[in-house]
């Protein structure tokens, strides 16, 4: 994805080099969890339960002796998944709707956006709650849950940047061309829409990681033995005396995700929205 | 501003019917048997087919709907299953529980929040302010369980000051025990929305500080404090509105997370029970409580926005 981000001559924010910089090297390490990991993430190693960080195993080890390090590793890809996955679909089904709900502003559309409206005012809690209550808890469930909750306010955002296209003479034009309203949805309006979509996906991906690590922190996503760093953080509290490291390393370490992904989030934003950096005096 | 009052009281009602109709349909997708459920793993088939037909178990769904709903309407809330006990009186008293918890964090959000807010625009890049936003980008991202077990950690399991779990109620146990059990719970859910509310305070008031009505009020002498109280800060409050209202739902979130790691006996709490123990009329009942109570501190938002708003209040057609 290649976006004209800075005109020449203006630096790049700097929450935008330092975010993308921390995001990206989650990815990599993501990636190479498995092969770097100290320890298979689910070897038991009842002698060593228990044990605080040491030099064999960084950042101890919990109740059935398996090294925390390798543990987190293993998760990383699940939050990134949670986060992206779950921004994924709600792109997916918000933006068409967004755009469709735009373009006809009859029947149809207005009964997309009350649809949207009722969705927004419920507690986003509420929904995955009630999405994941029907069945069997499972991590790829709370993802499309928690990418499902999130569709709606898409919806909303698309179709305000999509209605202030409509009336720009590209538009016109395409129509006097007699382009088809598909054409005229995707091939001009949404590639001129993409600013404003990006920096809402980029806040949306915070919430995806927060909501879905607190669903399986509840024990409504992943399930165990994974190594889901809400679900570690979950699973710790029994040993939350004796052994706090357990759940520390993966709370610190999510924590650092989602600081992450913020700064990225507020870099795209300064660096996409021009009225940004006039409303908010930097 | 009665004819805006009776289209936002219409719209609650809608959301509430909308999400009755959902509730009722999603859970009705639930597996397992109800009356299995209440009877247990003895009972002989013909003793199910009893309980089915007195359930009316058989019926099309619009017609158990129907019934549902029309219980709900007269303040019956149906039966825990796995409890064996009317839900309404349950769920009243989890309710209170909670409502105790989020009513103390949102007040405490909105008047921290505000303040911090305003005392950063005013202070705009010194270094109580600079501070101040650093505080605002780490703690958003933190997630309430995470501070949870932080708040666990330090306050009980090294220092010992405060209990990690429980409620304790104030008629029986005195007020100090009451408060100590409520310290932890209210101190996770509050200091991130603090830092949210803070966040949009402070930007909606340095851009009241630059707009003209202020330079005007500046302009006439009026002493900074006037100009602060009287024209900047009921501006700069009407973001502020509506990001509690957003607030309280991220709030009703943190509440069953909160009550879960705290073992409150709250509503969020039973909610998670009744999910884990598949009691579906106390699931059913306990989401339309939650709903109907976020559709109506929405209601009082935007009553409240258009109260502060001029523009809303005397032209009611704005949707």
């Amino acid at each position: 994805m290649s976006i004209a981000v800075a005109s020449p001559g203006r630096r790049l924010p700097a929450n935008l080099t330092i975010g993308a910089t921390l995001v990206a090297l989650f990815i990599v390490l993501a990636l190479l969890g498995p092969l770097i990991a100290p320890y298979p993430f689910d070897q038991f190693n009842v002698r060593e339960r228990l044990s605080a960080p040491n030099l064999a195993h960084w950042l101890g080890t919990d109740e059935f002796g398996r090294d925390v390090l390798s543990r987190i590793l293993a998760g990383a890809p699940y939050s990134l998944l949670m986060g992206f996955g779950a921004s994924a679909i709600s792109l997916a089904l918000g933006v068409p709707l967004g755009l469709v709900a735009a373009y006809y502003r009859g029947i149809g559309g207005e009964l997309i956006m009350r649809g949207v409206d009722v969705m927004i005012s419920v507690p986003p809690i509420l929904l995955g709650l009630l999405i994941l209550a029907i069945t069997e808890p499972s991590l790829w469930k709370t993802i499309v849950a928690v990418g499902l909750v999130y569709v709606p306010i898409m919806t909303r955002v698309t179709r305000s940047v999509a209605l202030g296209l409509l009336g720009e003479e590209f538009v016109e034009a395409g129509r006097a061309r007699g382009e088809s309203a598909f054409y005229i949805l995707f091939g001009e309006i949404l590639p001129n829409a993409w600013p404003p979509i990006i920096v809402e996906t980029s806040l949306r991906v915070t919430f995806a990681i927060l909501l879905g690590s607190a669903l399986s922190f509840l024990g409504l996503g992943a399930q165990p033995p994974m190594s889901e760093w809400g679900l570690m953080i979950a699973e710790s509290r029994p040993f939350i005396e004796q052994a706090p490291w357990i759940g520390l390393a993966p709370g610190v370490v999510l924590c650092i995700l989602l600081i992450s992904v913020n700064l990225l989030g507020e870099g795209l934003r300064e660096a996409l929205d021009p009225t940004f950096s006039a409303r908010y005096g930097k | 501003m009665i004819a805006y009052t009776l289209q936002r009281l219409c719209y609650v009602v809608l959301v509430i019917w909308v999400m009755s109709v959902l509730i009722f349909g999603i859970t009705q997708l639930l597996p397992g048997n109800v009356a299995y459920s209440i009877l247990g793993q003895f009972a002989t088939d013909r003793q199910i087919a009893e309980v089915e037909q007195l359930l009316g178990l058989h019926d099309p769904w619009y017609q158990q709907y129907g019934r549902w709903l029309m219980h709900l309407l007269e303040g019956d809330f149906g039966r825990s299953i796995v409890m064996q006990r009317a839900a309404g009186p349950l769920i009243l008293e989890a309710f209170s529980r909670s409502a105790l918890l989020a009513g103390i964090a949102i007040t405490l959000v909105a008047l921290i929040g505000i303040w911090l807010g305003t005392h950063s625009a005013t202070h705009r890049g010194k270094l109580s302010d600079r501070l101040l936003t650093l505080l605002q980008y780490f703690f958003i991202a933190v997630p309430e369980f995470f501070w949870a077990i932080l708040a666990i950690i330090l306050f009980s399991a090294w220092l010992g000051w405060l209990p990690a779990t429980g409620y304790a109620p104030i008629a029986e146990s005195g007020l100090w025990r009451w408060a100590a059990h409520l310290l932890l719970p209210v101190m996770t859910l509050v200091l991130g929305l603090i830092a949210h509310v803070s966040r949009l305070t402070r930007s909606s008031m340095l851009e009241a500080l630059r707009s003209t009505y202020v330079l005007t009020a500046r302009a006439k002498g009026l002493p900074e404090r006037l100009v602060l109280r009287r024209h900047a800060l009921p501006n700069a409050l009407m973001p502020a509105i509506t990001v509690l209202a957003v607030d309280v739902g991220i709030l009703i979130g943190g509440v069953v997370v909160v009550e879960t790691v705290f073992a409150y006996p709250g509503l969020g709490r039973l909610l998670i029970y009744a999910i884990e123990h598949r009691d579906l009329p106390l699931l059913q009942a306990g989401m339309m409580v939650v709903t109907a109570v976020y559709a109506l501190a929405n209601l009082v938002a935007d009553l409240l926005y258009a109260w502060v708003n001029p523009r809303i209040r005397y032209r009611a057609s704005v949707a």
